[in-house]
């Protein structure tokens, strides 16, 4: 018997293989988020029992969870992947970027943080785990997305992508983006992670945590977010959606402690995963198709 | 609670620029309460911004700066949407003809096409022209909404008008299931609910059409089994697995196979899955599998059950045209058909379709979003069916050696209505 969960399993898999086989140099993003662990552990899949034929990157903005890098750490060794961390802070550091201040915004200056690696390392594909269901810029994304020399993504000149003839030939400079989870929702996201019982990171089950009310979101009271004067810090069972900088990605109250209780929470829910917890795309009415533009995941 | 899982239907928009596609979706997604409420206010806040009223439908899915400020479609959305009887894969595709390319990227993984006309217009020729390249693109199934009802008056004349021009040239396109619906996508009239407006119409709105429609899943097809190798696996203590996504009929174990294009007879010794080992595999599974001989069989080979399909380094076939310079017979190309890919020539050009009348006539070159029947000459061999028989082994595509884009999509053979 196949169900859907076995056709997006499969077709996350023929585009990892296709990826690896037309491109000379691939690299997997990954966040330590929901997505980018099902991404990982479908690699694994997708070449057992050989290892991973290509590294694992995580651009670190210095503002993480402590739950999610500890998760990173376990997650590479799991799967003997080998790790290169790109830092937001070294590309502050070495004046690619402006210092933002220690609690300000970082999710912006990834970008170049993540096209210098790229550049650096000269990898021709990047495996990410975005999904079209999260944003209406990414609904409109291929599953194979070139980059120009510039990191750029240009929405009015992609290429065609007929059937499953995915083509991945670049020019020298140019990349490709490969997202092998675009069909599946956040509903099929958290069905595969029950099925295949996945490890996650500790922070999507429902926990005690200080919280302040700021933007619409709960802020997780910690390294990255201070409480502000006017500010009320209360302790509250919660869990996050998403998992990004810990300034910036909001926690949903939740009791959901089991992978069986999100798929349920999931379900029924009335607000987007995106809308609920991310500041980053608050930012104006088209925040992802600017950022993607520029170069962004 | 054990969530279910759905039978999937893909389908894909199709039509002119500004019959509604996007407004109908949007109405579809909106009626289904298929929007979170953070994504019905995004919407709201926009139309708002842009003067548009208060909810302008389209934006639910022309989600691009450009796309709100033009009021018009330039790339495919894709959408998921699920309903108490299946789940959905939409692919809102544009209607305006320069972003054709990307009408034909939506529509060759549906299984079924939405067709929106406006009732004032009747048949334009980009209608025409997107019918055309979705029959060819092998979906056999149509649901025709005639939108704009509210603006001739819910006229049941003016609606058996567009249809009998419309039915016509579905019948000459060989659609097999074509079924019509009168509809308002602005009011939502007959999209979710029946229309009040409508008394003289007793069929289905259009999710009751897409609920009840029985358009095949694209994978399967006439042919035998087929496993285009992707990637060769080296198993740990020695031996070789060979990997890909089977397509054709189901492949089991014990089957006799032949390794194409070297024509070496062996047998399915074992499939694995994500999910493990299993006795056989159905379309659009990814598998790798154990062969009963040694053999060199590596990516771009192809492992077939019989029929067997043909070994060729020149054939027919159709071709749909989307690079920016016409094209003519002799042009080197390269091409990508299952996993090979191999360099190419269009050695001849025998016809391009007329749009208006669907007859091929002669014709000295393609160009832009022209469509026409040619011979391929390769320079590796290929292993293919006929794509009516086979949607994987029947496809390809053609490259720009400079640029590297994507200027042509190919089927082996020759439509039936052409």
């Amino acid at each position: 018997m196949t169900d859907h969960l076995d056709l997006l399993e499969s077709h996350a898999i023929f585009i990892l293989r296709e990826v690896v086989a037309e491109c000379e140099k691939p690299v997997l993003l990954f966040s330590g988020g929901k997505d980018s662990a099902v991404l990982l552990h479908l690699a694994a899949k997708a070449f057992a029992p050989q290892s991973l034929p290509f590294p694992v990157m995580h651009v670190d903005t210095g503002q993480n969870f402590p739950e999610v890098l500890e998760f990173r750490d376990q997650a590479v060794a799991r799967h003997g992947a080998r790790l290169v961390v790109a830092s937001v802070q070294e590309s502050i550091d070495r004046g690619r970027v402006a210092d933002p201040g220690p609690l300000g915004p970082r999710n912006r200056l990834q970008t170049v943080t993540l096209l210098d690696a790229i550049t650096e390392h000269g990898f021709d594909a990047a495996f990410g785990g975005a999904r079209r269901d999260e944003d209406k810029a990414r609904a409109k994304e291929r599953i194979l997305s070139f980059r120009d020399a510039f990191g750029q993504w240009d929405p009015r000149q992609q290429r065609p992508e007929l059937w499953q003839l995915y083509q991945g030939r670049v020019n020298p400079g140019e990349h490709l983006r490969a997202f092998p989870l675009s069909d599946w929702t956040e509903l099929d996201i958290w069905q595969y992670i029950e099925r295949e019982e996945m490890a996650l990171p500790a922070i999507y089950f429902a926990h005690e945590r200080d919280v302040v009310r700021r933007d619409g979101m709960l802020l997780a009271v910690g390294p990255f977010v201070e409480p502000r004067s006017e500010e009320v810090v209360e302790r509250l069972t919660v869990r996050f959606r998403t998992v990004g900088d810990a300034n910036l990605t909001g926690a949903v109250l939740s009791s959901a402690s089991t992978l069986a209780a999100i798929v349920d929470e999931i379900a029924l829910a009335n607000v987007s995963e995106r809308g609920a917890t991310r500041g980053d795309d608050k930012f104006s009415e088209t925040a992802m198709e600017d950022r993607k533009r520029e170069g962004y995941f | 609670m054990k969530l279910a899982t759905k039978d999937l239907l893909r389908l894909a928009t199709v039509g002119s620029v500004d019959d509604g596609k996007s407004t109908l979706i949007g109405r579809l997604l909106v009626d289904t309460r298929q929007l979170f409420d953070d994504q019905l206010d995004a919407v709201a806040a926009a139309s708002e911004k842009r003067g548009v009223g208060d909810l302008d439908l389209s934006f639910v899915t022309d989600g691009l700066r450009a796309e709100r400020e033009q009021g018009i479609t330039i790339d495919v959305a894709y959408r998921y949407a699920a309903t108490p009887t299946r789940k959905f894969i939409i692919a809102d595709c544009p209607g305006h003809v320069q972003y054709t390319r990307n009408m034909a990227t939506g529509a060759s993984t549906a299984d079924l096409a939405l067709v929106v006309l406006n009732v004032a217009h009747g048949v334009k020729e980009q209608t025409r022209r997107h019918l055309c390249i979705a029959a060819l693109l092998g979906v056999r199934s149509i649901i025709v909404a005639v939108n704009k009802m509210d603006e001739v008056n819910w006229s049941e004349s003016a609606y058996i008008a567009i249809l009998d021009e419309l039915n016509t040239l579905a019948h000459e396109l060989g659609f097999e299931s074509v079924i019509s619906i009168p509809v308002s996508a602005l009011l939502g009239e007959n999209v979710v609910e029946r229309s009040s407006h409508l008394d003289w119409y007793d069929g289905p709105s259009v999710l009751q059409a897409l609920e009840g429609s029985n358009a095949g899943s694209w994978s399967h097809a006439g042919s035998g089994a087929r496993l285009p190798i992707q990637w060769v696996l080296r198993q740990n203590g020695g031996g070789r697995t060979y990997a890909g996504m089977v397509n054709g009929s189901t492949l089991r174990e014990g089957d006799p196979v032949t390794l194409l294009p070297a024509n070496i007879e062996t047998t399915i010794t074992s499939i694995n899955s994500g999910s493990g080992p299993r006795h056989a595999a159905t379309a659009g599974l990814s598998i790798d599998v154990g062969l009963a001989d040694e053999t060199d069989a590596g990516r771009g080979d192809l492992l077939a059950t019989a029929p067997l399909p043909t070994v060729t380094k020149d054939f027919e076939a159709t071709l749909c045209w989307f690079g920016e310079q016409p094209v003519r017979a002799g042009q080197r190309l390269r091409l990508k058909h299952t996993t090979k890919v191999t360099p190419a020539r269009i050695r001849e050009l025998s016809g391009v379709v007329d749009i208006e009348t669907l007859r091929v006539v002669d014709g000295s070159q393609l160009a832009t979003n022209d469509i026409g029947l040619v011979s391929i000459q390769t320079a590796d061999a290929l292993v293919v069916d006929d794509y009516r028989d086979n949607r994987v082994t029947g496809s390809f595509v053609l490259i720009d050696e400079v640029t590297n884009a994507t200027v042509a999509a190919g089927m082996v053979g020759r439509a039936s209505f052409l």
